[in-house]
């Protein structure tokens, strides 16, 4: 399969919509573009299942080499393997959800779906994306896009929250590029053909003071991007002042593409770094999954509370990855995922919410569930899946995150692994303190009696999103094949270049 | 014999025989249609650039007065094509202006001097080619006639160039003193890094510094280019410039190759110091042209740190980079000069809410301000990363990290214009303007020039294939 096809999709369609004429068309073309993109990520998943069945072992699948900047040794790498699979499906189920709920957007509507589209086509990119620069190139695309979709057609200190985003995540792409810089010069020895390929460099091992200097920098460089502890604070003001489709691909995709760079890059090209930090890892996790839980329960914003719960979700990712135990990346890998379907579908229903009763704060809502009863479901669902209900791929998630943590026998580990379960219990509190009040109780304002329920095009979005974490949630078996080989390659990977034993 | 001349300085006799037709339709027509001359150069300019990609071979002429090999012709032709976008889209603002020959006149003839300074063999052939074209600059800046900021401007410029020229020769007769010759392959071979010669190398750094506005000899810079209008600041931050970088960067890569180690040391330090107070002026300026004068300082920075690379790389890089700045600072100023040729106004505050009323212009700012920037897809992003990509090449990665701050710092001035256009409204926005063709072009030209140009990865190959390394 073609992979640069699902760069190009986006793209096309997003050139499409800018030559529609009028609202209905420039909808219906761009939901046609992402649900191609859907097809597209589903005949992967086949594809590489049939190639994996066949017997076909190798790390990297589909792969694609054009030379690009040939002087410098830059080229246009892409290949997948499968946790890249699972996260180019996320991409497109979160898309066509983002589309979906977008459907009422009026204002501008041409410029925000070529946006959209155009932010889906550099995660694509990413996830794809086997030379470290094409991997930086897609990485930075998406800063023009998410200033604009914030800063143009969000709510609240819309400008405010636009800057600060941009900042600190090219920021966070700053350090990324001096880490790799800090590779490209240490490949090939000294005045020999440096390199971008991650193939190549994960055939190398890098002096121990080398990894030591540039680990850092790419790990907390990508780790901006996943609301690594301190500097996630982007995140709250950047999802809530965010519209609907794109704090659900924020907080979907863009935390993650933080997440699948600090494996991919950081962990797997310098594993004995990775080892020699994991404590500092750790430490940065635990407080995010803490601090970001109690922080939770402060907030009388929706959107705000799912804000900060992803901040302590995605400390759960970090964890697993901080770990370094098989079970512990696989469960990082899953909350990924998990976390991406829950949190768009979250995003989603508050969106809709807001819509109708043009508020978010949870003490001037009440009593949903009687008058929007499709609505009030996924709220739920999302909510139970973010406090890890059984059932649903929250639970799945970090059951294996913690399974894998408590492998680590380290005393500190297991101090990390207990707090980070206890804050299950908060997570617990703060979900169903909200829902309570918003789904459940009397109907707050006499005006909410005649809202009506979810359209078509929202229900279609809720039901795509809920049956992925119902999906996972009932049967994790199929996604913990699907990264297994990729999780089991990181590891294997990391034993045999270690030098440190 | 005379073929062979005739070849070999083709770019600089078309560019000639431009100015003396002009001259002629001067002095002997009684009366023209400024509409007319305008498509006229245009046309020739475009012709001039288009002869300029055919093929040439090395030559050395008068005496090793004047080289000429690929590179140097491809430098030329960077600014050939940098003049006609400034061309095309200074149409608005010439159409109503007395004096169109007396412009092109001018221009042409800084561009003369351009192109003889970067083919110089010899540092009063350089000398020559600097003058010609400085003196015609200053005159430029004045070319807002009724304007007393204009005239201004133009008295600063030719004081500060009067006293970076100064430094230049004084630096030259030492050089001159210490090696006995003019001659840069000559020189290059006497050079021996005594504390004499270091001394005549220093003042002569000091005048080129002057010309790429390098910090600390950059305080003429906002004021000219605020000063000037709006094509001539483009062109003083283009054209001029790129020209004096691309001597810059060939005198230091060959000329004094022996001092690499002192040069290298204060290149860093220049860098650094330019790009930290170009970036944080430029955070508070509130007029637009003044803010792409401090971001034109901040970049001259970046453009260093590609230089100290001293490798190939480096020199790819940085006329890779001057290449792409040509098409975003362009983009940004065809907006500005637009805008301000029909309007009149200039400051921030005057182009919010600017998209609701004039959306493809929104589009070509903002793009060209990302491609500064240096965000992707942009043209922009490839030309940062590969000159910070040099100039880490000699393991500085301190270095390197500041500069990369820089970049971060950068890109929030550039936002809060796209802020401006995109996200705020006024009660009295820009009201919908009319693009003529030509400008429309340039926009044309510039937009697709940085979109494609990272893309396509043979540019970039071409200029690596002429390049030349420490």
């Amino acid at each position: 399969m073609n992979l640069s096809l699902l760069v190009l999709a986006p793209l096309i369609t997003a050139v499409a919509v800018l030559f529609c004429r009028g609202l209905n068309r420039v909808r219906w073309v761009s939901l046609a573009g992402a649900s191609v993109q859907l097809v597209l990520s589903f005949g992967l998943l086949a594809l590489y299942w049939k190639e994996r069945a066949a017997g076909n072992d190798a790390a990297m699948l589909f792969e694609y080499r054009h030379a690009w900047y040939l002087p410098l040794n830059i080229w246009y790498h892409i290949g997948v393997d499968g946790i890249s699979v699972a996260m180019i499906l996320l991409t497109a189920i979160v898309m066509e959800a983002a589309i979906l709920v977008s459907w009422s957007i009026k204002t501008m509507s041409k410029e925000f779906f070529t946006l959209l589209l155009f932010l889906s086509a550099g995660a694509y990119g990413f996830f794809l994306s086997l030379d470290l620069f094409t991997l930086f190139f897609f990485l930075e695309v998406s800063v023009i896009p998410k200033f604009l979709l914030i800063g143009v057609w969000g709510s609240g200190k819309k400008e405010y929250s636009a800057m600060k985003l941009a900042l600190m995540l090219t920021s966070g792409s700053a350090l990324v590029f001096i880490g790799l810089l800090g590779l490209y010069y240490h490949t090939g020895g000294a005045g020999g053909p440096h390199t971008f390929d991650w193939v190549t460099i994960s055939q190398m091992q890098f002096p121990a003071e080398v990894q030591r200097v540039f680990f850092p920098f790419l790990f907390a460089g990508f780790g901006i991007f996943t609301a690594l502890f301190p500097f996630h604070t982007w995140v709250p003001d950047g999802h809530s002042s965010a519209p609907t489709a794109a704090s659900m691909f924020l907080a979907g995709i863009s935390m993650k593409l933080g997440g699948y760079g600090c494996l991919r890059v950081a962990v797997f090209l310098m594993p004995d770094a990775a080892r020699e930090y994991s404590p500092l890892i750790i430490l940065l996790a635990t407080i995010a999954i803490v601090y970001g839980a109690f922080a939770t329960m402060m907030q009388k914003d929706l959107k705000y509370i799912n804000a900060y719960s992803s901040i302590s979700h995605c400390g759960f990712i970090l964890l697993g990855i901080g770990m370094l135990t098989r079970t512990a990346i696989a469960g990082a890998v899953m909350q990924m995922i998990s976390h991406g379907l829950m949190t768009a579908l979250f995003f989603a229903a508050i969106g809709m919410i807001y819509d109708r009763t043009h508020t978010r704060l949870v003490g001037r809502l009440g009593g949903l569930l009687k008058i929007m009863p499709f609505i009030s479901t996924i709220f739920v669902i999302a909510g139970l899946c973010s406090l890890g209900l059984p059932g649903l791929s929250g639970f799945v998630a970090e059951i294996t995150v913690f399974m894998g943590s408590w492998q680590h026998a380290g005393e500190m580990y297991r101090l990390a692994t207990i707090l980070a379960c206890a804050s299950i219990v908060i997570t617990a509190v703060y979900i169903l303190r909200a829902t309570g009040q918003v789904i459940m109780g009397p109907v707050r304002e006499p005006q909410y009696n005649g809202l009506a329920d979810a359209t078509w095009n929202e229900k279609l979005a809720g039901i795509l999103l809920g049956a992925g974490i119902i999906a996972i949630g009932v049967a994790p078996f199929w996604l913990n094949d699907l990264l297994a080989s990729g999780v089991g390659s990181i590891m294997d990977h990391a034993e045999k270049t270690s030098i440190i034993k | 014999m005379w073929a062979g001349f005739i070849f070999s300085l083709r770019q600089e006799l078309i560019v000639t025989g431009i100015i003396f037709l002009l001259l002629f339709i001067k002095v002997g027509a009684t009366e023209y249609k400024t509409a007319v001359i305008l498509n006229l150069v245009n046309g020739l300019l475009l012709a001039n650039f288009i002869l300029g990609f055919i093929g040439c071979q090395d030559s050395i002429l008068f005496s090793g007065m004047f080289h000429t090999n690929k590179l140097l012709v491809l430098e030329k032709n960077i600014l050939n094509l940098g003049t006609l976008i400034i061309s095309l889209q200074a149409y608005d603002w010439l159409k109503g202006h007395r004096q169109v020959l007396e412009f092109y006149l001018l221009l042409l003839a800084t561009l003369v001097g351009f192109f003889f300074m970067i083919s110089a063999g010899n540092l009063l052939m350089f000398y020559l080619g600097l003058e010609l074209s400085t003196i015609p600059l200053a005159a430029l800046s004045s070319f807002d006639l009724e304007k007393r900021q204009s005239s201004e401007a133009a008295m600063k410029f030719i004081m500060s160039s009067a006293f970076s020229s100064a430094l230049l020769l004084f630096g030259i007769s030492l050089l001159y003193g210490a090696t006995g010759t003019l001659d840069f392959d000559t020189i290059g071979q006497r050079l021996d890094g005594s504390a004499f010669q270091l001394f005549a190398f220093i003042l002569l750094l000091s005048g080129f510094a002057f010309k790429i506005s390098v910090v600390p000899f950059h305080l003429w810079t906002a004021d000219v280019y605020e000063g000037s209008p709006v094509t001539v600041s483009a062109y003083l931050s283009v054209i001029s410039k790129g020209a004096v970088f691309f001597v810059f960067i060939q005198v230091l890569y060959t000329v004094f190759k022996p001092l690499a180690a002192n040069w290298y040391r204060i290149l860093v330090l220049l860098s650094i110091l330019t790009m930290v107070t170009g970036n944080l002026f430029a955070l508070r300026q509130d007029k637009l042209k003044r803010l792409l004068a401090f971001s034109s300082i901040a970049q001259s920075g970046f453009i260093l740190a590609g230089i100290t690379g001293s490798s190939r790389t480096g020199d790819a890089s940085v006329i890779y980079f001057i290449l792409v700045y040509i098409f975003s600072n362009l983009g940004a100023f065809g907006v500005v000069s637009l805008i301000s040729a029909q309007t009149g106004k200039e400051g921030i505050d005057d182009y919010k809410g600017l998209y609701a009323t004039n959306p493809l212009l929104s589009w070509v700012m903002a793009i060209s301000l990302f491609s500064l920037a240096g965000i992707p897809p942009t043209a922009g992003f490839f030309g940062k990363f590969f000159l910070l990509m040099a100039g880490v090449g000699k393991g500085n990665y301190v270095f390197i990290g500041i500069a990369a701050l820089n970049m971060v710092i950068s890109l929030y001035y550039y936002l809060r214009v796209i802020k401006a256009i995109f996200m705020e409204s006024q009660p009295e926005p820009i009201g919908k303007l009319t693009i003529p063709f030509l400008p429309n072009l340039a926009f044309l030209i510039c937009v697709a020039g940085i979109i494609m140009t990272g893309l396509m990865g043979w540019v970039y190959d071409y200029i690596y294939s002429l390049s030349i390394g420490l």
